[in-house]
């Protein structure tokens, strides 16, 4: 569950991301914000990961109010429950593919053993299995992409977010992606994707549309 | 902590235990392997050159002391210096048998100055140049209780108390540039002809015998008519009753006059010397500790770039769940890391210089244990230090910034 309201975030600078967003994600929902650059939806990203606290306003993910939690209690709530991808990758180059998508668990505490089974699962789900013990660089961009997947849904997370994952892609690839995403299931987890591309928001039954740090349109088909 | 209600459940905890921060520090490093061994090599320097110093000296300090060990710290000599009135005391003619009459005392053995005498190679020589040997009249004992023995031809015996016969200390034989007393070489003394029979080798207890030449105290008495009372007495003791021996030394040496002897343990000096080859290190030990600052400030400054490198990383593991403190604690264990491994290389390196000085100089290689623990320990401290900084400010990147990238 992701609840927002009046969230206001500014930068160091004056700069005012996020201009008052109200805004209610259900368990399961899937939703895309949609915007051009600069419209604040990757600040909306890292608010909802945790990453970040809200100048004023009130977020709740997963019943944890963010701007009271201490650190180490978001760390847990990160660790546990939210999966991140990312427009590029950021695969680590020095381990495998087997290991990028284990070390997204390190920090659940859950032995090296336990974390290679699980992300042999993950990979498995991906259509990666093959891909095990390559290294990231060796793999296509849609590929290093579902590697990417696999590490953000080994843990099951109950929100997954996804920042332009289609970004780096050729169109091929990028609609493989998606397709997995929504295809993946994923326990009824909620999906977040930012994207600016209207076509690829288009896939989702729930559309935000930001503009200059503002929710201007809560669309849903 | 604040206490909300909505604290995540107990089980939803981010975790990183000191195992897998120990694997994720190596991974770190083994990421940068050239990087990593060139800024180990710092801190290996640095300690090598510490360990080096501790290492050598102990070598020669064990090389000395057991030197002193060989040669007996029981020995003891009276001379007498001034008395309590501030005039010239002497050692009576009676001292030496007194002395050898002592409880506790196995040996003694007197030295008698012969006073305006000197030794010369031959009688052309004029008469200034004195090489600055003197002339000691003593008995056949003296290098045994010295401790010491002849590197050429034999001590004084009964011929020389009949015959003109001198031996040579050692610094004296090579004043002279004698290298073998086989009895056909001659000296003037006093405008006798002396034949050298005789080279002592160095007397460590007491270097200024090294200077004399010893003749027999009756051709001293008869060609010199000289000395009358003794100038020094060298005493052995038993190896425990050693202050015991000491204390009684000037009374029974000198019973009308004690305050005018002054008695000394001539292995005291060389303890001294000992330690001061301990001491001598603090100045090389205080350049080690500058090379071991530079190699710290080496890995500070590779591991402030590292945290500039790898803000993607460090975005992508507080994405991943990990805290503050788990970011913090992966680059201080790193550095900590890094220079505990040249802490380990510097011991290494300390201790083969060491090696090589202990094999040239036929001294024991003598590593104190302290540094075996102390080296690498000494690294991981530094390290520790050094990476204190590069950590703060990876914990306190912003995650988001790094992870837009």
């Amino acid at each position: 569950m992701i609840e927002l309201s009046e969230v206001i975030k500014e930068y160091a600078g004056g700069v005012r991301a996020l201009r008052g967003i109200s805004l209610q994600v259900a368990d399961g929902e899937q939703v895309a914000i949609v915007g051009p650059s600069g419209s604040g939806k990757t600040t909306m990203l890292t608010i909802l990961g945790t990453l970040e606290r809200p100048t004023s306003g009130r977020v709740e993910i997963e019943g944890t109010a963010i701007a009271e939690a201490s650190d180490p209690a978001l760390a847990g709530l990160r660790a546990h429950r939210i999966g991140f991808v990312f427009q590029s990758f950021h695969l680590q180059e020095t381990m495998s593919v087997l290991d990028n998508v284990a070390t997204g668990m390190l920090y659940m505490g859950l032995p090296l053993r336990e974390r290679r089974r699980i992300a042999r699962g993950a990979l498995d789900r991906v259509g990666l299995s093959h891909r095990v013990d390559f290294r990231p660089r060796t793999l296509s961009g849609g590929e290093r992409q579902r590697v990417a997947i696999a590490r953000a849904v080994a843990k099951q997370p109950a929100i997954l977010l996804a920042d332009e994952p289609t970004g780096n892609l050729d169109s091929r690839s990028g609609a493989g992606v998606l397709e997995l995403l929504h295809g993946l299931g994923l326990d009824g987890a909620t999906l977040v994707l930012i994207t600016h591309d209207a076509a690829v928001a288009d896939t989702f039954p729930r559309r935000l549309h930001m503009r200059d740090g503002e929710i201007i349109e809560d669309e849903a088909a | 902590m604040t206490a909300v209600a909505s604290e995540p459940r107990r089980d939803d905890h981010a975790r990183l235990p000191p195992h897998e921060l120990l694997g994720v520090a190596l991974q770190g490093l083994a990421t940068r392997k050239l990087r990593a061994a060139l800024s180990a090599l710092g801190i290996a320097i640095g300690i090598g050159a510490m360990v080096a110093v501790v290492g050598v000296s102990s070598s020669a300090q064990a090389n000395l002391l057991s030197e002193i060990d060989q040669l007996g710290t029981n020995l003891l000599t009276v001379a007498p210096s001034q008395d309590a009135l501030g005039n010239n005391a002497s050692l009576p003619n009676t001292a030496l048998a007194m002395i050898a009459g002592m409880r506790n005392v196995s040996s003694a053995a007197a030295v008698y100055q012969v006073s305006n005498v000197n030794v010369y190679r031959s009688a052309l020589i004029p008469s200034e140049q004195t090489g600055g040997i003197g002339v000691d009249a003593t008995s056949d004992n003296l290098p045994a209780v010295v401790g010491t023995s002849l590197a050429s031809g034999h001590f004084l015996g009964s011929v020389a108390s009949r015959y003109p016969e001198v031996v040579l200390g050692a610094g004296a034989a090579q004043n002279l540039d004698f290298h073998q007393a086989d009895g056909n070489v001659m000296v003037y003394i006093g405008g006798h002809l002396f034949t050298v029979v005789g080279i002592l080798k160095p007397v460590a207890l007491d270097s200024t015998l090294d200077g004399q030449a010893f003749i027999s105290l009756p051709i001293a008495e008869k060609y010199f008519r000289e000395p009358d009372t003794p100038s020094e007495i060298y005493v052995r003791s038993g190896q425990n009753a050693v202050n015991g021996v000491a204390n009684l030394l000037p009374a029974t040496a000198n019973p009308q006059d004690p305050s005018g002897l002054s008695v000394n343990r001539p292995s005291n000096v060389l303890e001294a010397r000992a330690a001061a080859k301990g001491q001598f290190t603090t100045l090389l030990l205080g350049l080690g500790a500058v090379a071991l600052l530079v190699g710290a400030i080496g890995i500070a400054n590779i591991m402030v770039i590292s945290v500039l490198e790898r803000r993607g990383e460090i975005g992508l593991r507080r994405a991943l769940g990990a805290t503050r403190g788990h970011i913090s604690a992966q680059f201080l264990a790193e550095s900590a890391l890094l220079a505990a491994i040249g802490g380990v290389a510097g011991l290494a390196l300390g201790a083969g210089a060491t090696d090589v000085y202990a094999v040239t100089k036929h001294e024991p290689f003598v590593i104190p244990s302290y540094a075996l623990i102390a080296a690498p320990a000494c690294g991981f401290v530094i390290g520790a230090l050094a990476g204190l900084y590069p950590a703060m400010k990876a914990a306190r990147l912003s995650p988001t910034e790094a992870l837009r990238a």
